[in-house]
């Protein structure tokens, strides 16, 4: 067993794991975050994604225990007293969703994204996501959506009823 | 799937590490980034009894300026690496490689020594270090010791670093000046390159006067292109000139026929993409 000191969407946890536990199969299992989902078996899909000390990162590929001492954030703790993220608003208006399953991870992957290139181009977009696998929309709908959350986090927008809500460790 | 059982060790410096692996065995396993080790683990392509955690030990991430190199720790993920200011300005062939490799998520966590380890023909930066003639330190029982690019890829997932050594640091000569372009082929996101061609030239007065090209996935190892670079050396970098030079970019090449192309189109792909990493470099 190994000792992991975590601290996840703003809340402190000390565990003992065993080494092969993944940060996913932890963050679900033993916390319970099912709002990180697993897609697939190959890094490929990017559902897990989660942010650790404030860069995107797949849970399915690191260890619980190369955890320690960060801070982790995932889909449950981006919303900030029931005020949606504005990502999250802007998958909600633009549809940027279907089945729904590449959801969270995509979107922490666009909130990733948008800490590093406020503004950025539908190509930019796309590139930005492409570590994350959509088999419904064709992207279409995504691309919008994190765009259009750009806009709804540029300083001074009027258009969100909540303020951005930094992601822990910030960028 | 979950990774079959194994032992965890942090060490906090790189002796310690080198004394962890020389205890462990043959059935350790060194976890860098572990973007390529943790998927193995998983699909249990690997069960080692030990896995040595290098993520402990803060040097191994710094880059800095070591007078006539640029000396990069072997943990520098990816992502820093792309971002550095001293790397865009003297390695930044280095740069525009790194920044196609994976997708944002992978680069956050893999590490340039770490991808460099592993060895993967179809990996984008040993091309790179090949053709910018990196040196490789690695540390051992005895000391560290320096291998040449040259030397370091010895075959498929193969280098020269030997049991109970890890790798440390990568070196790169300063090309500050030089122009380059990295030309990645591949059909998906996030895909493995097909064919991808790193190409740096220094060009004096409208001339090229040296030039450096490495070839990924055309063979086991990366491959040094040496007949293009000779045949584009004093040429000036028109299209019929480099496509003239680019001929010679299969010769020495072993392209593997896999599911994502047969040798002959990934020969095809190595002239086609070399004319286009030059045209790039040169502007």
């Amino acid at each position: 067993m190994a000792q992991v000191r975590v601290t996840v969407d703003g809340v402190n946890y000390a565990d003992d794991v065993e080494p092969r536990m993944l940060l996913v199969q932890y963050l679900r299992e033993r916390l319970g975050k099912t709002g990180t989902l697993i897609g697939c078996d190959t890094s490929n899909c990017g559902a897990c994604t989660v942010s650790l000390n404030g860069q995107s990162v797949k849970s399915c590929s690191v260890l619980a225990v190369q955890a320690d001492g960060t801070e982790v954030t995932t889909i449950e703790g981006l919303a900030r007293d029931g005020q949606l993220h504005p990502v999250q608003s802007a998958f909600n208006e633009c549809h940027g969703l279907q089945c729904g399953y590449c959801t969270p991870g995509m979107i922490m992957a666009a909130v990733d994204l948008l800490g590093d290139n406020p503004d950025p181009d539908e190509h930019e977009v796309r590139e930005g996501i492409e570590g994350n696998l959509c088999r419904c929309t064709g992207y279409q709908n995504i691309v919008r959506s994190v765009q259009r959350a750009a806009q709804l986090m540029k300083p001074g927008a009027s258009v969100p009823t909540e303020t951005p809500a930094p992601v822990a460790g910030g960028n | 799937m979950i990774p079959s059982q194994f032992d965890y060790v942090k060490p906090a410096s790189v002796d310690e590490a080198v004394q962890a692996l020389v205890q462990a065995g043959e059935d350790a396993k060194i976890l860098a980034g572990g973007q390529s080790l943790l998927p193995v683990l998983r699909l249990r392509l690997a069960a080692p009894s030990v896995v040595i955690d290098l993520g402990g030990i803060p040097e191994l991430r710094t880059i800095s300026d070591d007078g006539d190199r640029i000396a990069i720790g072997a943990m520098a993920p990816h992502h820093d690496v792309l971002r550095d200011d001293l790397v865009k300005q003297h390695v930044a062939l280095l740069a525009q490689a790194t920044s196609t490799v994976a997708d944002p998520q992978v680069r956050h966590r893999g590490t340039l020594g770490g991808a460099l380890a592993h060895a993967d023909p179809a990996g984008d930066l040993g091309a790179v270090a090949l053709a910018l003639e990196a040196e490789f330190v690695i540390a051992g029982t005895s000391g560290t010791r320096t291998v040449t690019a040259a030397d370091f890829f010895v075959d498929y997932f193969t280098t020269a670093i030997g049991e109970g050594e890890i790798l440390t640091q990568v070196r790169f000569p300063k090309y500050t000046g030089w122009t380059s372009h990295y030309e990645k082929f591949n059909r998906t996101a996030q895909a493995w390159s097909m064919c991808a061609v790193a190409a740096a030239l220094r060009i004096d007065g409208g001339t090229i006067a040296e030039a450096r090209i490495g070839l990924t996935n055309m063979g086991t190892t990366p491959i040094r292109a040496t007949g293009v670079e000779q045949a584009l050396v004093g040429q000036s970098a028109t299209a019929d000139a480099v496509r003239a030079a680019a001929e010679h970019a299969t010769e020495g090449t072993a392209a593997p026929s896999d599911a994502d192309a047969a040798a002959d189109y990934r020969e095809h792909l190595a002239r086609v993409l070399t004319g286009r990493a030059v045209l790039a470099a040169a502007g």
